[in-house]
């Protein structure tokens, strides 16, 4: 039982990293109506920046920071030069545009970083583990995660519901023509969101990267993972990033835990581990289908 | 009329119509340079151009071409340096479904393949080849050989992880069929995957009394920065693919007491290797890893064999080949009868090294003189 | 919001036009595309070099594909992110059959055994009926959805089929199954590498006919104001879902041959065949010649594989040029290298 709680929190927390991943995404979408496959490369550069800072500060928390600001400020400058233009076109031209840009930076960053990966570990007061009531022992930088998630959350829901920039960007995604009407200045608030959506993947790049292995290409899998979350969810909606988010990172989670499992009532263990693990791979894009079947526009679509 | 139609149809050729030399040998090296995972090609080529350079001779022309991980380019890249450069050797292949997209198509065709590193069981065994030599490692040997120490070592419940593919559960088969008893259980994962809080509570919540790891690349990386925060305490065992000195580096700490099995070590004790390393760090900058050591064998072998016998001469170079004449980084080498190595594998500690960074030690022999089990399957 | 992506879908190809002829200039360039297309190979490989000859085939298989997705995307507006699994399909079911006509064993036991085969016209037939029913299946949920949903929930059935031949031992996971003999047809040699392109040529010119016909006939005309306005279509009593489902069904179709046709070129099939960089790849060639054009994504593929054959030759960082020349591409040359070459359609 313990280990099925554990597993559980581990669905939570694995929710939660694909949340802060795709809480960028799905904003830049619900605002610019832009879909944005080098999202995750904002991910990359946020985990590289901190990487590199961390090591040369010996401070995780200057590299956080660093790892941040870097994204945002490359979010801003893409911004500017390239996302501007595409606005109003169609779709494809956004996928193929951005597909470009996925290029550029994992070959850029090769190019000037090199090809190894790079160390960046949590820092040393947040390592290690602690026995939650139950005695369950579990990882602090794992908490944090979740904390940091939660935060995220909470910090979007009053930026949105309770500033006046969430006015503006709930106005935006409602109605474009009429913010600028009414004397806004739509350049300025999209190169504002936009930056924003990628100070989320350089924190989510930065926190998670401490855990995983810093990369070129280390976007990738989890940009597809966010983009099932936020289609699950509904695009647009933060409120459906965060469910979407949580519902994958169980769903995922206990089906590579229990299907094996499952399988292994009747078949040999070595051949129960290979067709569980794969029908777990595949366990999320069967969700993702099955819910978009019943519900196109995902369970919390943000707008009609 | 032939310059006429070159000229008309400029846009396809590249340069390459220069003359050639009649007795010029020409290698044509596809790796990977680009994409995840090109910390192995990069080493394999610098490791095999040290060699080249350091042998002086004038008259080899190595040609370099980047598969992006891809094997469908592989192949196409393959037919280039075969079709158009007329190449008498091809090497450099890292993945082992690259290596199955080009090498038997191109050995078929009369062109040598030379593997500095990928060792797929079907190229081993019923797919064989007189044409094909490996101077790494059939892909099981250093698991196979890790499951036979930690035999030895008096580990009973070792539990084993490894990614669903064929590479993952043909690891997992060879680490079984050395180690001989049984294990706890098996964890698959997905390819590429990124988070291992499950698998890492299933090993919690199992009474293993040891854990072996295949997880190559990134996905290693990540595994044992989250098992060190895990605070599961298990003696971890893997192969050297999992802990080469760029990978530990990046994983920091938390490598350290790691056991890892592989064919070479900087460390071993032999004069090729002291000048392989000494040269290696010079011309480069930093520290050679298993797959430049494989990379620097491979150029060997086949300066050696060039020593005796141009590739034209089939028959001949391939029997060059055979001998293994040649001046290895791993103290001794010598070809069974699939082309593949009969080899020591070793085993290497992870421990901190003298500018605080983590580096492997060398702690003595796995198996001596192991040899894979697919031979028997082959017919040349 | 998302309601005036349709409308900002700049050509509008697939209209009736005054009939075109083939000496007006795009006329004259498609047939030069062709004629460039099957002449320099010709001629190549009548001076000794197969390799360029191998490399046509790859350009036409690859264009072949993207003529498949063109009829999705540029035609019926339904901008699939996961024509890989039809591509990578075919590609299977041509390596799967070989397999087993290799081994002398059944493809399927039960309830009827099906042995494999090493003929083309078998393995052709069986790939664009397997590819067929898959896009039948795939269509038939994804249509229900539009806009970026559409574009997502197609790469996700896409990432199922990849996970799955990804994972699957029996026809070599990841390692990729290879195929020893390419499979052949009867009176031909499909070994010889200029017979092997004139097939793969055929098979371009074909698609590329179907989809000119398809284009000209009535469904063609329900398919584009299927694309433009879908209720102006329902008011005329002509359910826009069954056309829409319809022509995926013949794009995925056409792009599943080319992947049969793929394997046996490459001698292998792999799992890479079925990557969500594969789905990116056409869509970008798809661009790249221009949405919607006939002859775009042979102009694209031709643009697409020159690039990375060259830059490739070049550098090892190639992959960052090509990025840059795709962002122009996108940025500043909207209708593609056949909008450049051919000048706009004239409706537009």
């Amino acid at each position: 039982m313990t280990l099925f709680i554990e597993q559980l929190i581990n669905g939570l927390q694995l929710g939660t990293m694909l949340f802060l991943m795709a809480s960028g995404l799905t904003l830049v979408f619900g605002v610019m109506g832009l879909i944005n496959l080098a999202h995750g490369s904002f991910y990359m550069v946020g985990a590289y920046a901190t990487a590199l800072v961390t090591a040369a500060t010996g401070s995780f928390f200057v590299g956080l920071v660093a790892g941040i600001a870097v994204a945002a400020a490359v979010g801003a400058l893409v911004e500017l030069i390239v996302i501007r233009r595409l606005y109003h076109r169609p779709h494809l031209d956004q996928v193929l545009a951005t597909f470009a840009l996925i290029l550029i930076f994992s070959e850029g960053t090769r190019w000037v970083f090199g090809s190894s990966p790079l160390w960046l570990n949590p820092p040393a007061m947040l390592s290690g583990s602690v026995t939650l009531p139950g005695g369950l022992r579990y990882p602090i930088y794992r908490l944090v995660i979740i904390a940091v998630g939660v935060a995220v959350a909470v910090g979007m829901y009053f930026l949105i519901t309770r500033t006046r920039l969430g006015m503006r960007i709930r106005a935006g995604e409602s109605d474009r023509e009429m913010i600028g009407a009414l004397g806004v200045n739509i350049a300025r608030l999209y190169t504002l969101v936009f930056a924003m959506g990628a100070a989320l993947a350089g924190l989510a790049g930065a926190m998670v990267g401490a855990l995983q292995s810093v990369q070129v290409g280390m976007g990738e899998p989890v940009l597809i993972l966010a983009f099932v979350v936020i289609v699950i969810g509904g695009i647009g909606s933060i409120k459906g990033a965060l469910y979407g988010a949580i519902l994958v990172g169980v769903v995922d989670t206990l089906g590579r835990v229990f299907l094996p499992a499952f399988f292994r009532q009747f078949m040999s263990p070595s051949e129960a581990a290979g067709v569980g693990s794969a029908i777990a791979a595949m366990l999320i894009y069967i969700m993702m289908a099955a819910i978009l079947a019943f519900k196109p526009k995902g369970l919390f679509a943000a707008n009609e | 009329m032939k310059r006429l139609a070159s000229l008309g149809l400029g846009l396809l050729m590249t340069a390459s119509m220069t003359a050639v030399q009649a007795d010029e040998v020409r290698i044509g090296m596809i790796t990977t340079l680009s994409g995840g995972g090109s910390h192995l090609g990069v080493d394999v080529r610098d490791g095999f151009m040290l060699a080249m350079e350091r042998s002086g001779r004038n008259d080899v022309r190595v040609l370099i071409q980047d598969d992006a991980n891809r094997p469908d380019l592989a192949r196409s890249l393959s037919n280039e340096f075969m079709q158009r450069d007329n190449v008498d050797i091809l090497t450099g292949i890292i993945w082992s479904n690259l290596a199955m997209a080009v090498v038997p198509a191109a050995v078929r065709q009369g062109t040598f393949y030379i593997s500095p590193n990928a060792g797929p069981s079907d190229l081993a065994g019923r797919m064989c080849h007189e044409n094909y030599f490996n101077v790494a490692y059939q892909n099981d040997n250093l698991h196979g050989a890790m499951g036979a120490y930690m035999r030895e070592q008096g580990f009973e419940r070792p539990i084993l992880l490894a990614p669903n593919y064929p590479a993952g559960t043909d690891a997992l088969a060879g680490f079984k069929h050395l180690y001989e008893g049984e294990v706890v259980d098996e964890i698959y994962t997905q390819m590429g995957q990124t988070d291992y809080a499950a698998e890492i509570a299933r090993i919690r919540a199992s009474d293993a009394d040891s854990l072996f790891f295949f997880l190559p690349g990134g996905m290693g990386i990540s595994f044992m920065k989250q098992w060190e925060n895990s605070g599961v305490d298990l003696p971890v065992f893997g192969a050297a693919f999992s802990f080469d000195e760029t990978i530990i580096k990046a994983v920091g700490s938390a490598a350290i007491g790691a056991m890892n099995t592989s064919l070479w070590a900087y460390d071993l004790d032999n004069e090729a290797n002291h000048t392989f390393v000494e040269a290696f760090r010079e011309a480069y900058g930093r520290m050679p890893t298993l797959y430049a050591a494989q990379g620097y064998d491979t150029a060997n072998l086949i300066l050696s064999a060039l020593e005796k016998a141009h590739p034209s001469d089939q028959d001949a170079f391939r029997e060059a080949l055979r001998e293994a004449d040649f001046d290895t980084v791993r103290g001794k080498f010598r070809f069974g009868p699939n082309h593949h190595p009969i080899q020591d594998i070793h085993v290497r500690e992870v421990v901190e090294g003298d500018d605080g960074q983590p580096t492997n030690r060398l702690v003595g022999i796995a198996v001596e003189d192991i040899q894979d089990i697919y031979h028997e399957q082959c017919q040349m | 919001m998302n309601k005036s992506n349709t409308s900002t879908l700049a050509p509008q190809p697939g209209l009736p036009t005054p009939a075109a002829s083939w000496y007006d200039r795009k006329g004259l360039v498609q047939i030069g595309l062709l004629a460039f297309l099957l002449l320099a190979p010709l001629a190549l490989y009548f001076l000794g070099h197969i390799y360029y000859v191998n490399l046509a085939s790859r350009i036409t298989l690859i264009a072949m594909a993207a003529v498949g997705l063109n009829l999705a995307i540029g035609y019926g507006g339904m901008v699939s992110f996961g024509h890989a699994a039809y591509f990578g399909l075919g590609g299977y079911v041509a390596g799967i059959s070989a397999y087993h006509a290799f081994d002398f064993t059944p493809v399927i036991g039960w309830p009827i055994a099906i042995p494999g085969s090493d003929s083309m016209l078998v393995i052709w037939l069986a790939a664009i009926l397997l590819c067929g029913l898959l896009a039948l299946a795939i269509g038939a949920i994804s249509l229900r959805t539009t806009g970026v949903y559409f574009i997502m929930i197609t790469l996700a059935f896409a990432q199922m089929m990849y996970y799955f031949a990804n994972s699957w031992p029996t026809y070599g996971g990841e390692d990729g199954l290879p195929i020893f003999l390419r499979n052949g047809l009867p009176w031909v040699d499909t070994n010889d590498a200029l017979t092997f392109f004139l097939i793969c040529f055929g098979g371009l010119v074909l698609s590329l006919a179907l989809t000119s016909r398809i284009m000209k006939s009535r469904f063609g005309a329900a398919l584009t104001m299927a694309r433009l306005n879908d209720t102006r279509l329902a008011t005329a009593g002509i359910s826009p879902y069954p056309i829409r489902l319809v022509a995926f069904v013949i794009s995925a179709m056409i792009t599943g041959l080319a992947g049969a046709l793929y394997a046996d070129l490459n001698g292998f099939v792999s799992p890479t065949m079925l990557s969500w960089h594969m789905s990116g790849e056409l869509m970008v060639i798809v661009i790249l010649g221009g949405v919607g054009r006939l002859y775009g994504p042979l102009a694209g593929a031709l643009l697409f594989v020159m690039m990375e054959t060259l830059l490739g030759g070049m550098t090892e960082y190639w992959q960052l040029f090509l990025g840059l020349v795709l962002l122009f591409v996108v940025l500043f040359a909207k209708h593609g290298v056949m909008g450049w070459l051919a000048g706009r359609e004239r409706h537009e």
